[in-house]
């Protein structure tokens, strides 16, 4: 199901060869459902957030109450009631800020997520586009992220949302390094940048019992693991590392100023974000679509259940993060990125590159 | 279906470009500068080098524009100042264009361009990394010494106490 494979249906279908509205219709057909799961995952995520952060602190979260059911069973209408507050709410650009650019950035920092997603392959067959250079194609359209939050703090003429754009935008740079790093330690062993590719490189068993997935093949790609995660943690700006919107010293960050829709389609880019680091996460060290039981649950159906709950699962540890550990400081965040996160990569790089020489 | 696409991207990059020089605001330059990177993205796409593609837009997009986009944002007041394109000497600077342009165009004319097949090669980036590691291998360590070296020097610099 690619927009390759629905372009060649279609010029089969309508037997006049390849034409330029084919590509058109293969993309909104593949795009659309694409902007619909990105939509439908910040409604989830914003629930579950508030329900795992009330279990956690000991609440008991959005709660319907009684037969007026103001917010449906469990509370499960909160998060339309929220989206449909901020539909309503006035739209309101500050006057002295930079008209275009206010407008443009919110969408500029959606497009980075949106691009990125159309590589993700969601089973074996179900994915936009399987690039021969997918995961380098996902890390380069995080990119586009960077720009639209340093035009959103720049443009709202505000000290506090520039500082937190000027944060956030070193943060992200930052952070890349050693992410990217561990996952060329894995891109070693499988030798594809393809997202399928990939994959295919981790199905199968490992020491007769264990999946071969890239965590289980050797002590370095664990470890590669660890600094993946928590640097992707850090490149979506969620706590522990969420100084660039800090309310004690920034009151919101570089989305101050934005209000009702838009600042809605920064809170959706967060959780699409937070889709899209989970997603490579679990593709490129936890095997995608492959079943945790190597040889059972492996048609089509299966492999969208098991590649949605590896990334289900991550999010929920993002979430367990950000109720269990205090926000850390400016200083502190570059010394974990510069000092600590960037030389275990290295040191990944060059354990990988030995045991793939030794061990084999 | 290429052709359209390929004009499209044309006109995107010829386009921004556009923009960047002749817009007096410094951001909307910058912002511009954004969409011809995209172009050329897309251009590099075009003749098959799709890992290129990937690397403009991680390096010049996520990189350099990022770097253009702080340094003016950290400047004060850069947009009440007028030093973007404040134009002296019209005629010679007419002139001087007109001329590079002509002999651009002669080397256009004049190279004989080396054209890729049109079918797809399989796996640009084994390619690549092949022959950075074997033909290319000198210069491909010469540009890692001289990264390194920007490196030390850019972490000597913030040094606070020396």
């Amino acid at each position: 199901m690619t927009v390759d494979g629905l372009i060649r249906w279609l010029s089969g279908l309508s037997g006049t060869g390849e034409q330029a509205w084919m590509l058109l219709l293969a993309a909104l057909i593949t795009g659309i459902p694409l902007f619909l799961v990105l939509a439908t995952n910040a409604i989830v995520a914003v629930y579950v957030e508030r329900k795992v952060s009330a279990f956690m602190q000991d609440r008991v979260g959005p709660m319907g109450q009684g037969a007026g059911l103001h917010a449906g069973k469990w509370g499960l209408l909160q998060t339309v009631a929220d989206a449909l507050k901020l539909l309503l709410k006035e739209d309101i650009i500050p006057s002295a800020a930079d008209k275009k650019l206010f407008i443009a950035a919110p969408f500029i920092i959606f497009l980075a997520p949106f691009l990125a997603f159309s590589a993700v392959p969601f089973n074996q067959t179900l994915e936009m586009v399987d690039l021969n250079i997918g995961i380098f194609y996902i890390l380069a359209m995080g990119s586009f992220g960077v720009i639209g939050l340093i035009l959103a703090g720049w443009a709202s003429d505000n000290k506090w949302s520039l500082y937190g754009a000027m944060r956030s935008a070193a943060q992200i740079v930052s952070y890349e390094i050693p992410a990217g790093l561990s996952i060329i330690s894995v891109i070693m062993l499988t030798g594809t940048l393809s997202m399928q590719g990939i994959i295919e490189a981790q199905t199968g068993t490992r020491w007769g019992f264990l999946p071969n997935w890239m965590v289980f093949n050797n002590p370095f790609s664990l470890l590669a693991f660890v600094v993946y995660f928590i640097s992707s943690v850090a490149e979506v700006n969620r706590t522990p590392f969420d100084i660039p919107e800090a309310e004690s010293e920034l009151v919101a960050g570089f989305h101050t100023e934005y209000s009702g829709m838009r600042w809605a389609l920064f809170f959706l880019s967060e959780y699409a974000n937070m889709l899209i680091v989970t997603a490579v996460a679990a593709i490129v060290f936890l095997g995608g679509w492959t079943s945790p039981i190597p040889g059972w649950f492996s048609t089509a159906g299966w492999g969208l259940f098991w590649f949605l709950f590896k990334v289900g699962f991550l999010i929920l540890v993002m979430m367990w993060f950000r109720w269990t550990f205090p926000r850390l400081r400016v200083d502190q965040l570059m010394n974990v990125c510069w000092k600590v996160l960037l030389p275990l990569a290295m040191l990944n790089i060059f354990g990988v590159g030995l045991w793939a020489l030794v061990v084999g | 279906m290429t052709d359209l696409a390929f004009w499209i991207m044309v006109a995107l990059t010829l386009g921004s470009a556009l923009v960047v020089v002749l817009n007096k605001n410094l951001i909307y330059s910058a912002v511009a500068l954004l969409f011809t990177l995209i172009g050329i993205a897309g251009l590099y796409i075009f003749l098959w080098a799709d890992f290129l593609a990937g690397v403009q837009v991680a390096i010049y997009i996520g990189g350099i524009l990022v770097l253009i986009l702080f340094g003016i944002m950290l400047t004060h007041k850069i947009i009440s100042v007028d030093i973007s394109h404040t134009s002296i000497q019209r005629t010679v600077g007419t002139f001087l264009a007109l001329l590079l342009i002509a002999f651009l165009a002669w080397v256009v004319v004049r190279t004989p361009w080396l054209t890729s097949p049109a079918i797809e090669p399989q796996g640009t980036v084994t390619a690549i990394g092949r022959s950075l590691m074997t033909d290319y291998l000198l210069p491909f360590e010469v540009a890692s010494v001289l990264l390194l070296g920007a490196l030390i020097g850019a972490a000597m610099l913030s040094r606070r106490d020396s």
